[in-house]
């Protein structure tokens, strides 16, 4: 037993006992407690093996930095992988499991390949699995997953809420230690709107750490903010991505904190988005590693994170403690060790002598301190039990039995959402360590973060901080008040001590511990010429596991640069990217899930087609009718019925998402003949056109009918999909190129519901429905338009077709398009009126050889390769024209539309499918493919639309298309199967 | 996320604009006579600068309206935003 | 002119959600409720700002000055102007309304250059209320509705969940959003299940 929870002292709270398991065994705890420190209390420092090596890993640090103590929570629907024991808060009934222990924490297969270890230098991957190429899959892959795999995702749907907000701030502050709490009250008190997150339960950071404690100015701190109405407290929040114009996002734990207690309809999990007009980066900095031989042994922690644990959670992780410092820093967890009452064997402090504060309080309580020496080695299996210590230089090392190792090798700050933010990185000469240097957004950086890491300076830095951001958020004329009054110890200079010399030989010496990058790794990717830092990362991963290298990062540049011979700011960093810890993917979808992945649009006759049975077809976000299946029909016997229906007698559609755009003005008429390939200007009053419209590229780009309802005002439809890109686009061109021109346009998309009835009966039910209003051939004819109204509602009707038939499309507002689809209903049931859903309509409009946009389009066929010459003006000049005298335009051999008659009449092509003239041909070419495929009830057969190379050349000719298991044949015609009174064309 | 100011509402998230490529490309007047190697540059060639650049973007999800804006490429600072029909700013440097 | 037949055969987007917009209203401290303001006259009106005739015309015809302020609404008695561009506004009015205003518009503005279009069919009007309306709102608009930057008599066109809508403040401050018909039972579900935690009692 070495890991003991002290009697009194520490934030947890003794009168809330919490029972947990960890690898199948059941444990206790605290409330306050993290997973991390119940483990240490329970002598539970063993959490897990090592990602190549297997070699038992311990808890290493107390914060987001931990490399080892990866978790697996939970099981089942609501398992997470890789959660950091240490910043997990325990609860009642917790459940975790290391996530690298395979086939058990204890006993481990894998631990054999530290016996084989010599396979597994920098680039293991690219040197051992390249040969055979076959095993990479069948055996390398799947053995390496097995065993170097972290965590397990859930296979279920995760059964949890997540949800996201938007909020602006004047001042946003992330991180709440010393300074960050600082910079949020000056800036507060200054009157502006502030937002402070911390990614732990408590706020106060390195406060809650420290034994000398700023605990009254803490608590009176944390009274004034959440006292004030424009400031936000946002405990368990992480401020993880930093991205342009100070929008940043941020990740609540919501819940996690309360495990099975957590109340059913609040989210797990929130994600803020935050614009945020100045920010404060008070993110703190991160403990080194020392790089040493066996330097990850469990049991060798980092100095301070062993000062939390005593401190913060009463937790002492060894009794026969050894400290190895390279800055006056580790000398305080000395102290902070023998006040538990551990045992403090010595200070291994390889500067020559320690003048600070700190070191002499240690030497007057009788602490041995080692000037000029290192630990070069430690050893131990599942348990540290003695470290080798060397004077620098030379000489004998001595062994020392003790059950902990802290360690210290100096701070690195939190750069990485300055980083993110585009800010560029000093290197401190005299800290040792990256700062922020150029700033690039409204945005500054204090306290540890900044390089400060004395607590009063860091404070100063804060309140300065605070007020100034608010001052430039325009809260200014506040003075900050006075920082507390701080006695920071004096302390001498750190060292930089990179890699301890004289620990070469004795064993691995690790600098990534999640990836298990050696420092030998490093240096032998060096010599193998990976002499970018931004190569040899990859190279040997260092950095690149779910840590991103927070411990790792500095050391290994540092063994680079000295390997190369540059300098640490010349060797430079790699690049922090969001996010600084892992974010769920539930989080990012939000309630933005199920139903509500993406809108769904509907028509106002919707309601009648769910109750008729109707199976729905996704149309861009609409959802329309496919097919009515009737008693027990397939999708094939309903299209069928539906296609014949409308041939025969009398079908019904709902048209309502077709888009629909109000164009007035003057110059509407020669707006539209700039934009259609046909003609507009001429187009009588009260008729209807159908148009074509081209990018300058001569592509086509929508289609649609477009009818004059006044000298100066048009109706245009598009394509369903089409109606919000075609207003825009139209809007572009009125906007930009022709501003001269006196037109307006307006979006009535949803303004009307559209109903098209079609078939030999549909002048019967208009003139039922709409007496007053003449029907004959003469008064209303084909392609125009007459105002009315039609079963008593007000209404625009449009002889126009879609299928072939006689048909009438009757637009009434929205608001009546269910009062008019019934009333169609109700006039149609003597003539079997059937609805028909958007496979039947497909059907009959490619029977009529009827292109679609998107279909027999895909942005690259011009009106001349789809055989539509017949719309194309000779005369005026229209958007895409010049083009159509492009080289590439202009060719013979273009993919051209053509219809193709299976040889087979049972055979329905599927669509997609390539076309080939030879299918015995190496390589084989593709000429073709098929744009539309169905079977017509009407010609009683298969058919289809295709793009054919040269095509209309080759009208008669045999084509194949090669499919799985068979080669169809098919023969090539002219793209328009029924004539005029609706017979087959084709035989 | 670009917080662009859009020269009528104001400044909003990207996620309200529609990206409208390089501005000031000038639609030659006669495009019937222009060669075909003119047209082909006036349809498909675009600067693709790493710096400052001058684009269009359209506030799609506000007042629908296309506006030109001075952008750096690298850093994503936004200099200036103006009318089509404005005078076009100088680059900064 | 208004036909009563005519309106009672009318059916709004969300008239058979009315149930579901109950159920989710939350009560006290932290309620929010949301309701339909089915039918309001809407004319979309477009014209040159710069013109004083136009301006004119369209005082007389609505005894309202348009709003040339951005992102501002100007009433007068229940017929209200939004700002959606700098030519183009939104005239809303009392149900049933929309063929008055039209032809009042249309005669005041006849042999000028402007466009004026019925769009009361095109949307319908969900209005967001309560203490916890802005939170609500926070969870599906990316726009500064802090009380200091969006006030009453306010408006923006602007992304809504995965939609678009007008957004309006009204003088009793609460959130008026004007969305497609096509899009608003998506919308109104969208938001009640973003309503359904404050009817939970927890603080969070």
């Amino acid at each position: 037993m070495t890991g003991f929870r002290l009697a009194q002292g520490g934030r947890i709270d003794r009168s809330r006992p919490l029972s947990f398991t960890f690898a199948g065994r059941a444990y206790r705890g605290f409330a306050g407690d993290t997973l991390a420190s119940a483990l240490i209390a329970n002598d539970a420092l063993l959490v897990g093996r090592s990602f190549k090596y297997h070699r038992p890993r311990g808890i290493y640090a107390a914060g987001a930095e931990e490399p080892n103590a990866l978790m697996q929570l939970g099981v089942g629907e609501r398992t997470e992988p890789n959660a950091r024991a240490t910043q997990v808060e325990l609860y009642d009934g917790l459940t975790a499991n290391a996530v690298n222990a395979w086939p058990s924490l204890e006993w481990d297969l894998g631990a054999l390949t530290g016996l084989a270890s010599g396979l597994f230098v920098a680039g293991f991957y690219y040197k051992t699995f390249m040969w055979p190429p076959a095993f990479w899959n069948k055996v390398y892959e799947p053995a390496i997953r097995r065993m170097a795999g972290l965590g397990t995702a859930p296979r279920e749907a995760d059964p949890d809420l997540y949800d996201k907000v938007h909020v602006h701030a004047d001042v946003l502050v992330a991180g709440g230690g010393p300074a960050g709490l600082a910079a949020a009250l000056a800036a507060a008190q200054a009157g502006a709107d502030v937002l402070i997150a911390d990614e732990q339960a408590e706020l106060g950071g390195s406060l809650l750490s420290a034994r000398a404690t700023l605990d009254g100015w803490l608590r009176a701190t944390l009274e004034e903010l959440r006292g004030m109405p424009n400031v936000r407290l946002l405990p368990r929040t992480t401020v993880f991505g930093y991205y342009d114009q100070n929008y940043l996002c941020l990740l609540e734990r919501r819940t996690d904190h309360l495990g099975p207690a957590a109340p059913a309809g609040i989210s797990r999990q929130r994600l803020w988005h935050v614009r945020a007009r100045q920010v404060v980066l008070a993110t703190g900095a991160h403990e080194r590693p020392l790089v040493f031989a066996g330097n990850d042994r469990p049991g060798v922690m980092l100095a301070g994170a062993v000062s939390t644990y005593i401190n913060r959670y009463a937790v002492v992780p060894g009794k026969r403690a050894v400290v190895f410092t390279t800055n006056d820093g580790g000398y305080r967890t000395a102290l902070d060790l023998a006040a538990a009452g551990a045992q403090v064997l010595a200070v291994v402090d390889p500067r020559p002598e320690s003048a600070g504060d700190l070191p002499a309080q240690a030497h007057a309580q009788g602490i041995e301190i080692l000037n000029g020496h290192a630990v070069v080695a430690a050893s131990g299996g599942k348990r540290l039990d003695s470290v080798s210590v060397a004077k620098l230089g030379g000489g004998a090392a001595r062994g020392v039995v003790c059950d902990l190792l802290a360690v210290s090798g100096g701070w690195s700050p939190v750069v990485h959402l300055f980083s993110q933010s585009q800010g560029k990185l000093r290197w401190d000469e005299a800290k040792h360590c990256f700062v922020p240097g150029t700033v690039t957004q409204a945005q500054r950086s204090a306290g540890a973060a900044n390089g400060s890491f004395a607590l009063g300076a860091a404070l100063a830095e804060g309140f300065a901080a605070g007020a100034e951001a608010a001052k430039d958020a325009g809260f200014g004329g506040w003075r900050a008040p006075e920082p507390p009054e701080v006695d920071d110890p004096r302390e001498a200079p750190p060292l930089a001590l990179w890699q301890v010399p004289g620990a070469e030989g004795r064993g691995k010496a690790f600098v990534d511990f999640q990836n298990d990058v050696t420092a030998s790794d490093l240096k032998l990717a060096a010599r193998e010429g990976f002499e970018s830092v931004e190569h040899l990362k990859r190279y040997t991963t260092t950095g690149m596991a779910t840590d991103q290298g927070k411990t790792s990062n500095v050391n290994a540049l540092a063994i680079l640069s000295d390997a190369t011979g540059r300098s640490i700011p010349a060797t430079g960093t790699t690049t922090f990217r969001a996010p600084y810890t892992p974010v769920t993917y539930g989080a990012m979808a939000g309630r933005d899930r199920g139903d509500r992945l993406d809108p769904i649009r509907v028509t106002p006759i919707h309601p009648w087609h769910v109750a008729r049975g109707a199976v729905f077809e996704d149309v861009g976000q609409w959802k329309r009718p496919w097919y009515y299946p009737q008693g027990g029909e397939d999708m094939h016997a309903a299209v069928r019925r539906e296609a014949k229906a409308v041939r025969t007698s009398l079908g019904v559609l709902d048209a309502s998402t077709l888009g629909k755009i109000d164009v007035r003005g003057p110059d509407a008429a020669e707006f539209l003949d700039r934009i259609y390939t046909n003609g507009f200007r001429k187009l009588g009053t009260g008729r209807c056109r159908y148009g074509l419209m081209c990018r300058d590229d001569g592509m086509v780009f929508d289609d649609g009918v477009t009818t004059r309802l006044a000298d100066d005002h048009f109706f245009m439809t598009t394509t369903t999909g089409g109606a919000a890109r075609v207003l825009e686009w139209l809007e572009e061109w009125l906007q930009t190129e022709w501003p001269h021109m006196k037109v307006y346009l307006t979006s009535v998309t949803e303004q009307w519901a559209t109903v098209s009835f079609a078939g030999p009966r549909a002048g019967d039910v208009l003139r039922e429905l709409s007496p007053a209003l003449a029907v004959d051939e003469e008064s209303f004819p084909f392609l125009s338009m007459r105002e009315g109204v039609v079963a008593g509602l007000p209404a625009r009707i449009f002889r126009i077709s879609f299928t072939g038939e006689a048909s009438y499309e009757v637009n009434v507002p929205s608001h009546h398009g269910l009062a008019l689809w019934q009333a169609v209903m109700a006039a149609g049931e003597k003539h079997g009126i059937t609805p028909y859903g958007t496979e039947a309509m497909h059907v009959l409009r490619a029977e009529k050889g009827f292109i679609i946009v998107g279909q027999e389009t895909d942005g690259t066929v011009t009106p001349l390769d789809l055989g539509m010459d017949w719309i194309v003006s000779k005369q005026k000049d229209f958007l895409g024209k010049r083009s159509f005298a492009r080289p590439d335009t202009s060719r013979a051999d273009r993919k051209q539309l053509v219809g193709l008659l299976p040889a087979d009449p049972a055979e329905v092509l599927p669509e997609g499918a390539q076309l080939v003239w030879d299918a015995a041909e190496s390589p084989i070419r593709m000429v073709g493919h098929v744009t539309s495929s169905y079977w017509s009830p009407n010609l009683g057969r298969g058919f289809a639309l295709a793009l054919v190379k040269g095509g209309r050349d080759h009208h008669g000719k045999t084509i194949l298309a090669p499919l799985a298991g068979k080669t169809v044949e098919a023969r090539i015609v002219a793209p328009n199967f029924l004539d005029e009174g609706g017979k087959p064309l084709h035989g | 996320m670009l917080l662009i100011p859009c020269p009528w509402c104001g400044e909003r998230d990207e996620t309200e604009f529609r990206y409208g490529g390089q501005a000031h490309l000038a639609r030659p007047l006669d495009p019937h006579a222009t060669g075909d190697a003119e047209w082909a540059e006036y349809l498909f060639m675009r600067d693709n600068p790493k710096g400052w650049f001058r684009e269009r973007w359209n506030h799609a999800a506000g007042c629908r309206r296309w506006f030109n804006m001075v952008r750096h490429t690298v850093t994503h600072e936004i200099a200036a935003v103006y009318k089509p029909d404005d005078p076009k700013p100088e680059l900064p440097e | 002119m208004a036909d009563a037949t005519l309106f009672a055969r009318r059916r709004s987007p969300l008239q058979d959600h009315g149930a579901a917009l109950s159920r989710g209203a939350v009560s006290g401290p932290r309620g929010v409720t949301l309701t339909e303001i089915p039918h309001l006259a809407q004319i979309t009106l477009r014209g040159d700002p710069g013109n004083t005739d136009f301006l004119a015309a369209v005082r007389s015809a609505l005894g309202l000055d348009l709003p040339l302020k951005a992102n501002t609404v100007a009433a007068a008695g229940d017929v209200s102007a939004l700002w959606l561009g700098p030519d183009e506004w939104l005239i809303a009015g009392a149900p049933d309304s929309e063929a008055d205003l039209t032809a009042r518009l249309n005669a005041a503005l006849k042999d000028q250059h402007v466009s004026v279009v019925d769009v009361t069919a095109n949307r319908t009007v969900l209005e967001l209320a309560g203490p916890s309306a802005r939170a609500v709102l926070e969870k599906a608009c990316g726009l500064d509705l802090r009380p200091r930057e969006f006030k009453a008599g306010q408006c923006a066109q602007t992304n809504l969940a995965r939609t678009v809508g007008i957004l309006e403040m009204t003088q009793g401050g609460a959130w008026r959003i004007y969305v497609r018909n096509s899009f608003a039972v998506y919308l109104a579900d969208w938001l009640l299940d973003a309503m359904a935690e404050y009817a939970i009692d927890a603080k969070f």
